[in-house]
């Protein structure tokens, strides 16, 4: 990757939490960081967003440099664009589906946040339901306003952990059209937290295989399943049975 | 356990050591200073004895406060532990500082809490009697309280005025509790 575009992650840790995680994704690329349950996927998504600091790691985002334990760089959260998309999409409860996405918008004047706030409800189709609270929309409208709150503070890379577990298998297909649709408005690293293979081989550029902690193999979903690196990959991948 | 963490459970102890000591004792430790004839702490008692006096509004405002904090603290506390992690989470990587997610997030939410704490400390100090007796003096007008007063009644056979102060103790309290449970009502029916 060219330095200066993109994101790039070095994590290394010995515990509470073992990490030794190294990949990069680029401008308008989504990546997908595929493993089995407690693999630490989501320890690197929150690290990414300065939500868990690790012993040792570098994190830049374009020119920026969010984590740098070498020189004591350790950016908080709310100065990191990073735009996160939550498992449990932790919406705030007391304001409407309008008022979650304006107040992600801080950094804009304030005359132009409802209009703004507005246009992206448009664009996750979240239309007539501004007013209403997170409890009166179903799993997949609480995912859509989760997504446009992400998008709202214009994010240098969009997280999203595990976005489609709380819905059901019809929504789950109809959101990962509408995120395949998204995708080509965004010009921003995407980085998309899974453990179904399937859900990551349809929607990813790339896939990075994580076990323990620790990145086993990054590349094409076609190229992994056809030469997986070694077992881990291939148990990772839940491939034991299959032939390769 | 993280020291930060310890430090906080024990500032908690000593915050609720007021509402487990007798209110004799407190009042008795909180005038005790005025009794100070020499030793170490006599400058800091003349200074303690400045703010609360024997027999002051002040004094007895003080004792109150650490009589009735942990009947403030506990449900305010509860209300800010109620607040999902992943929310506060969220509001910080939504570009929200750590002094906007206290306004935009946790104060709305704890809100309830928040109003059940004052309340219930208001109700508390209204029917006021042991720390009132050691520290206030129920001064007429100044530092007597409904409680004080209805006691005094009694001690003056006039078991007529005391149950009219009683009744009107129990209203006052009836009253305080209903805004509790009206405005956590209405703080629950805007989070649906």
């Amino acid at each position: 990757m060219l330095e200066g575009s993109g994101l790039s992650v070095q994590l290394r840790q010995a515990g509470p939490i073992p990490l030794a995680v190294e990949f990069d994704c680029g401008e308008g690329e989504m990546l997908a960081l595929i493993g089995p349950s407690g693999a630490g996927k989501t320890t690197i998504l929150r690290t990414i967003a300065g939500l868990y600091r690790p012993q040792l790691g570098h994190i830049q985002c374009g020119q920026e440099v969010w984590l740098d334990t070498a020189t004591s760089v350790d950016l908080p959260p709310y100065r990191r664009r990073a735009g996160m998309v939550f498992q449990s999409y932790a919406l705030f409860p007391h304001m409407t589906a309008l008022a979650n996405v304006t107040a992600a918008l801080g950094h804009r004047p304030p005359r132009e946040r409802k209009a703004r706030a507005r246009k992206l409800l448009r664009l996750v189709n979240i239309e007539g339901l501004e007013e209403r609270k997170p409890a009166a929309l179903s799993g997949g409208q609480q995912q859509r306003v989760a997504v446009a709150r992400a998008l709202a503070r214009d994010p240098a890379v969009l997280l999203l952990d595990e976005p489609f577990s709380a819905v059901d298998r019809h929504q789950r297909r109809r959101l990962q059209r509408e995120l395949q649709d998204l995708r080509t408005q965004l010009k921003i690293p995407i980085l998309l937290v899974t453990h179904d293979l399937d859900e990551a081989a349809a929607l990813a550029d790339r896939l990075c295989v994580i076990d323990r902690g620790e990145t086993l193999q990054t590349g094409r979903a076609a190229d992994l399943l056809a030469a997986p690196a070694n077992d881990r990959v291939r148990n990772a991948l839940d491939l034991s049975g299959e032939s390769s | 356990m993280r020291p930060a963490f310890l430090g906080f459970r024990v500032a908690l102890s000593f915050l609720f050591l007021g509402c487990s000591l007798a209110f004799s004792l407190l009042g008795l430790g909180l005038t005790a200073p005025a009794h100070a004839q020499s030793g170490p702490a006599i400058a800091a008692a003349a200074d303690l004895q400045f703010v609360l006096g024997e027999i002051s509004f002040e004094g007895l405002l003080l004792a109150s406060l650490v009589a009735n904090l942990p009947f403030a603290i506990q449900p305010m506390q509860r209300g800010f532990e109620a607040i999902p992690i992943e929310v506060r989470r969220a509001a910080a990587c939504s570009g929200l500082a750590p002094w906007r997610v206290l306004w935009k997030i946790d104060l709305p939410l704890a809100w309830p809490g928040i109003v059940t704490g004052l309340v219930l400390a208001f109700a508390h100090t209204l029917g006021e009697f042991g720390v009132v007796l050691m520290v206030g003096g129920s001064i007429p007008g100044e530092t007597r309280t409904i409680a004080i007063a209805i006691y005094d009644r009694v001690q003056a056979f006039d078991n007529r005025g005391a149950a009219v102060m009683s009744a009107t103790l129990l209203a006052l309290s009836l009253l305080a509790l209903g805004i509790t449970y009206m405005l956590s009502n209405r703080v629950g029916r805007r989070h649906a």
